[in-house]
């Protein structure tokens, strides 16, 4: 399957969830999703299609605090980024955790570094700083003018 | 009623790659349950990298692992090359392979040798890294380091492999081949380690599944992936070389593969050579004046497994979100997996079948009694139980024959 292929699929099935897709060079695409729809298409993805879960990176924009969670179809080498936005003020969307142990602890650090709330996660608690940091600090978050 | 005993490895431990805390729940001999604290020594390289310009960033990034120096600027190199949209000359891809290959090779050794001390053969310790030694003098002759080789940049390598320094790999090759035979027919046919590897710590493709373990951790229990065929990159397209799996996905399994990943690396180590020698020299970096705004996702495949790295230009001269995600970060999860219900002594080598690098130095492990806090056991004396248990081991099997 090329990357085409996969991407018409996903937007065949889902076309109200996806705000946009973004074809990239090579075997790579970014789709953006309105995040309720998180679970139902990366459940899909993960059960239905044999995609692994890579990782998810999450970054602080002016546009809110927006997450790539990165999907791999080893078969064909293709990376499908689900990208999301997310609230400025209180950023909440719902975990992957309790369908993959894969994203446990990059959701914990995403929580921790940038303030990101993980609904329903098994344990949200904190992944690299064991209480040493000041609470409601968040070093990954930039202040824009 | 039982008194179970909390056995603390790390947070600085020689099985580990980076400073961590393992806390083993054991009830008599039986790991129960295991927790961790991370982020001992979280140096921020994410944040860092946004304040470096790309060419500096390589530097940072080589320094993530000790080990496997150069897959993270691989990575980095895959991203920000997608990001501006250039395809490096066959000449460079060719270098990089070399330098990635030869990386696998002392870096599996390094695993094996210590595999062998956590089981009691400090032969087989003393050998494969005395094996290892004249890889990292081949790095010396290449690159200048033994270690962190600084090679990549945007767009290429930063030093030439000319055709005078080829013979001495080539002999390297073959020299090494015979070791492996010799390492390999060892650990292959002796019943002890065949005793203390063979069913421990299992996993299974479901719980590689479930916890996206990549590398030789994911190969040896039958789940078939490779990002350097599946996603091809460098030469990897260019030469012949095949994947090594296993199935049963314990220790054994995963020693199994990286025994015979070494074979693999040095044939095509020997192919890119053979292209090398063909291919004018001079030429190894595109002149890249400006990274322009985009979004790049660079992958390489580390000795232990998948590096990802995810790059986001604004169009500035450094990257405004780099993420990096090194295969031990997923690997390590599966202990929960692969630690609950083993015995002490083999949850030494269970820690240390997938593999993380060994670059911290053990500075303190010790075994607390839960309930009194009184000291039992420290990180020697673990190796011991585990050291012990082959010795056992070896007089029942010389008893048999």
């Amino acid at each position: 399957m090329d990357t085409e292929a996969a991407i018409n699929k996903l937007t065949g099935k889902f076309i109200d969830e996806i705000a946009e897709v973004t074809l990239q060079k090579g075997k790579r695409a970014i789709v953006t999703i309105r995040p309720t729809a998180l679970l139902t298409l990366s459940e899909y993805l993960f059960k239905s299609e044999g995609f692994r879960f890579i990782i998810a990176s999450a970054m602080h924009t002016r546009r809110g605090f927006e997450i790539y969670y990165h999907f791999s179809l080893d078969a064909d080498g293709i990376i499908l980024s689900l990208h999301v936005i997310l609230d400025k003020e209180k950023p909440h969307i719902e975990s992957l955790s309790n369908m993959f142990s894969a994203s446990n602890w990059i959701e914990r650090e995403m929580h921790e570094l940038f303030g990101i709330d993980f609904l329903h996660h098994p344990n949200q608690e904190k992944l690299l700083s064991e209480g040493n940091w000041a609470e409601g600090v968040y070093p990954y978050r930039k202040e824009f003018k | 009623m039982s008194r179970k005993t909390l056995i603390p490895i790390g947070p600085y431990h020689p099985l580990q790659e980076e400073p961590e805390l393992f806390k083993l729940y054991c009830d008599g001999e039986i790991v129960r349950d295991i927790k961790w604290e991370t982020g001992y020594n979280h140096r921020g390289i994410e944040k860092l990298s946004e304040s470096k310009s790309y060419d500096q960033v390589f530097f940072l990034v080589e320094r993530i692992c000790g080990i496997c120096s150069t897959s993270h600027p691989f990575a980095f190199a895959n991203a920000v090359e997608e990001i501006v949209g250039v395809e490096i000359t066959d000449r460079t891809k060719y270098i990089r392979s070399v330098i990635g290959e030869l990386e696998r090779i002392h870096s599996h050794l390094l695993w094996v040798g210590l595999a062998g001390h956590f089981l009691g053969y400090n032969t087989v310790f003393m050998w494969a890294w005395k094996y290892r030694e004249p890889i990292l003098d081949l790095f010396e002759m290449i690159t200048g380091n033994r270690n962190s080789y600084a090679m990549f940049k945007v767009g290429g390598v930063r030093r030439d492999i000319e055709k005078s320094k080829i013979p001495a790999i080539r002999r390297e090759m073959g020299v090494i081949r015979k070791k492996l035979d010799l390492l390999t027919g060892a650990v292959m046919d002796d019943p002890v380690i065949h005793a203390r590897t063979k069913g421990v710590g299992i996993l299974t493709r479901q719980d590689i599944i479930d916890y996206a373990a990549v590398g030789p951790t994911a190969r040896a229990s039958g789940v078939d992936i490779d990002v350097r065929r599946d996603d091809p990159y460098a030469a990897y397209p260019l030469v012949n070389w095949k994947v090594i799996t296993a199935g049963a996905g314990d220790v054994f399994a995963k020693a199994e593969v990286r025994l015979l990943e070494m074979y693999e690396s040095a044939s095509i180590i020997e192919q890119c050579l053979d292209a090398l020698e063909k291919l004018e020299e001079g030429n190894i970096a595109l002149k890249i004046n400006e990274i322009p705004a985009g979004i790049g996702t660079g992958r390489a495949e580390a000795p232990r497994g998948e590096v990802f790295h995810f790059v986001v230009s604004d169009g500035s001269n450094s990257p405004a979100r780099h993420k990096i995600r090194a295969p031990s970060y997923t690997n390590i999860a599966t202990f929960k997996k692969s630690c609950i219900g083993q015995t002490i002594a083999d949850a030494t080598i269970s820690l240390a079948a997938v593999d993380p690098c060994y670059c911290c130095t053990e500075r303190m492990a010790a075994a607390y009694d839960s309930s009194s806090g009184e000291k039992i056991l420290n990180a020697n004396e673990l190796i011991e139980i585990s050291m012990k248990r082959t010795k056992e081991l070896r007089k029942s099997e010389a008893g048999h024959e």
